[in-house]
């Protein structure tokens, strides 16, 4: 590995083993990331209309312009370029709803890069991932403007467009029933789910295009597939189980897993490399734990969504889990 | 029975109360440098807020509220916590110099600290049962010691990060509690109090 291309804590490189040197760097790997979400943002503005492509140029601009403006001001090396601070834009726009007041944008794009990542040291030392921890101070301070999703109506939206509700929220208030009515039958429901055809966050809504760039990562290795797999998994799993009114196992996972933002959660966040554990296993106990805090916040929790909060709960405990999988010398007793 | 569950869960984690009503916050950020300390200090919170719950749930039941004495509940819990505590570690310094080696110090930051306070207060003002008053502490200690066990693991790994210099030690400190306190937002609403 080239000397720039790892992040490194003194001179060690911290990793697991086996270290092997490759061609990777940090800018290969976020440009990439942030590639492969371009099809989902693109999409997002084909439905949300300008408002969504405001609310993207505003958080990526404002991402960037904090961590070139704060590491001019603390004297370190300036790493605009290395698209990390792009990511962290593009993927809070992602999560928040695209027909927000410009200034809200502004607040989480400063929270997620100046308070998240760069208290902290900047990118390789921040705790918390840095676009959910603006989107979760986002949705503390204006939890009405941030819970307020315009409707799917392309290029005619307005900044003050007509509002809908998400899935989610139905399911939530209305129950299942009156769901299936709003799209009309099941088969639409999926459909519509899986195209991305419904209200919600601007970059959550389609599963396909952002399955397409996850499974592209996947082949490339920039991911490990275990932990969209297993936080899926059991989101999935445990909304089965308990979703249902009618007792165990009639709750419909299919559902769960297409809407809100459980694609791009597991995919693309729960799979930030700073801030999930270091090893495989450690991983999947990551993502299950994700999965169950996802569910468990969907079920009975607050907020119709927990995807956030999930994955910021499970960093919390990510120091926790590298300590309890720490790999064992060869020979040695754990 | 699922009354007590829900009860103790929405102590530990809905209603925790480090990171939702930012009590106990000077032992909070004491002891959270270390990982085992900061796991001794949730036991000896967990346990003094237990024995004092018992203690005041009897007081207040049986002298404080039969006399019409509850406009002294805050005071005459303070002086009973905090002789209680004085007494727990002289008995323990004389009779068990070994736990006292381990816990004595936190004893003594816990005497009068708010969270050991706060719990027989609500106790009091809920009007709960004496088993709810001891699984609303033991509930509420768990989750004391869950938060710091929580930062002490984060400062821990923290200790290698690049912190800018007017942030270091308990700058740090008070922004991680609070996006620990913002993760934790996500129960909010599970278990209404």
């Amino acid at each position: 590995m080239s000397a720039e291309s790892k992040l490194e804590i003194g001179t060690l490189a911290v990793s697991t083993s086996p270290h092997i040197r490759c061609d990777e760097s940090i800018a290969k790997i976020m440009w990439t990331v942030n590639a492969v979400l371009v099809p989902a943002a693109l999409f997002s503005i084909y439905q949300f209309g300008l408002p969504a492509l405001r609310t993207l140029v505003i958080c990526i601009a404002v991402s960037m312009a904090t961590e070139y403006f704060i590491q001019k001001w603390q004297n370190k090396p300036i790493t605009v370029n290395d698209g990390s601070a792009f990511l962290t834009g593009l993927l809070l726009a992602m999560n928040i709803p695209a027909n927000i007041p410009w200034y809200i944008p502004v607040v989480g794009s400063v929270a997620a890069i100046g308070i998240a990542k760069h208290t902290m040291g900047g990118l390789g030392y921040n705790i918390f991932n840095p676009a959910l921890i603006g989107r979760a101070f986002l949705l503390a301070s204006w939890p009405i403007a941030m819970t307020t999703w315009p409707t799917p109506a392309g290029w005619a939206n307005k900044v003050d467009a007509v509002t809908a509700a998400t899935p989610l929220g139905i399911l939530k208030l209305q129950g299942y029933e009156e769901l299936v009515k709003f799209f009309g039958d099941k088969t639409d429901m999926y459909m519509s789910l899986f195209l991305g055809t419904r209200g919600g966050s601007a970059g959550e809504t389609s599963a396909v295009l952002l399955l397409l760039g996850g499974l592209y990562l996947i082949y490339r290795k920039y991911i490990n597939w275990q932990i969209p797999v297993c936080m899926i998994g059991t989101v999935g799993i445990i909304t089965w189980a308990f979703g249902g009114n009618g007792g165990l196992f009639t709750g419909d996972p299919l559902l769960n897993i297409l809407s809100g933002g459980l694609i791009l959660g597991a995919f693309f966040m729960a799979t930030d490399m700073v801030t999930i554990p270091i090893t495989i296993k450690g991983q999947i106990i990551f993502a299950v734990g994700a999965g169950a805090l996802t569910s468990l916040i969907r079920l009975i929790g607050g907020y119709p969504e927990g995807v956030c909060y999930a994955i910021l709960l499970m960093n919390c405990v990510t120091p926790l889990i590298d300590r309890l999988v720490r790999p064992v010398k060869f020979g040695a007793r754990r | 029975m699922a009354e007590y569950f829900t009860l103790f869960m929405g102590a530990v984690i809905v209603n925790n109360f480090v990171l939702t009503r930012f009590l106990g916050l000077c032992i909070f950020f004491g002891v959270s440098k270390n990982l085992n300390a900061s796991v001794g200090m949730g036991m000896a919170v967990t346990s003094v807020m237990t024995i004092s719950s018992g203690l005041a749930w009897i007081v207040y039941n049986y002298i404080l509220h039969p006399f019409g004495l509850t406009f002294l509940t805050t005071v005459v819990f303070v002086v009973l916590i905090a002789s209680f505590v004085q007494l727990l570690e002289m008995i323990i310094r004389k009779h068990a110099p070994t736990l006292y080696n381990l816990w004595g110090i936190y004893l003594v930051l816990i005497a009068t600290n708010c969270i050991v306070l706060a719990v027989p207060l609500l106790n009091a003002e809920s009007n709960f049962t004496f088993t709810k008053s001891i699984v609303h502490a033991i509930g509420s200690g768990a989750g004391f010691a869950l938060a710091i066990i929580l930062m002490a693991s984060l400062r821990e790994k923290l200790q290698y990060a690049d912190v800018p210099k007017s942030l270091q030690g308990l700058g740090i400190a008070f922004i991680l509690a609070g996006m620990l306190a913002l993760a934790f937002f996500g129960f909010s609403g599970m278990i209404p109090l």
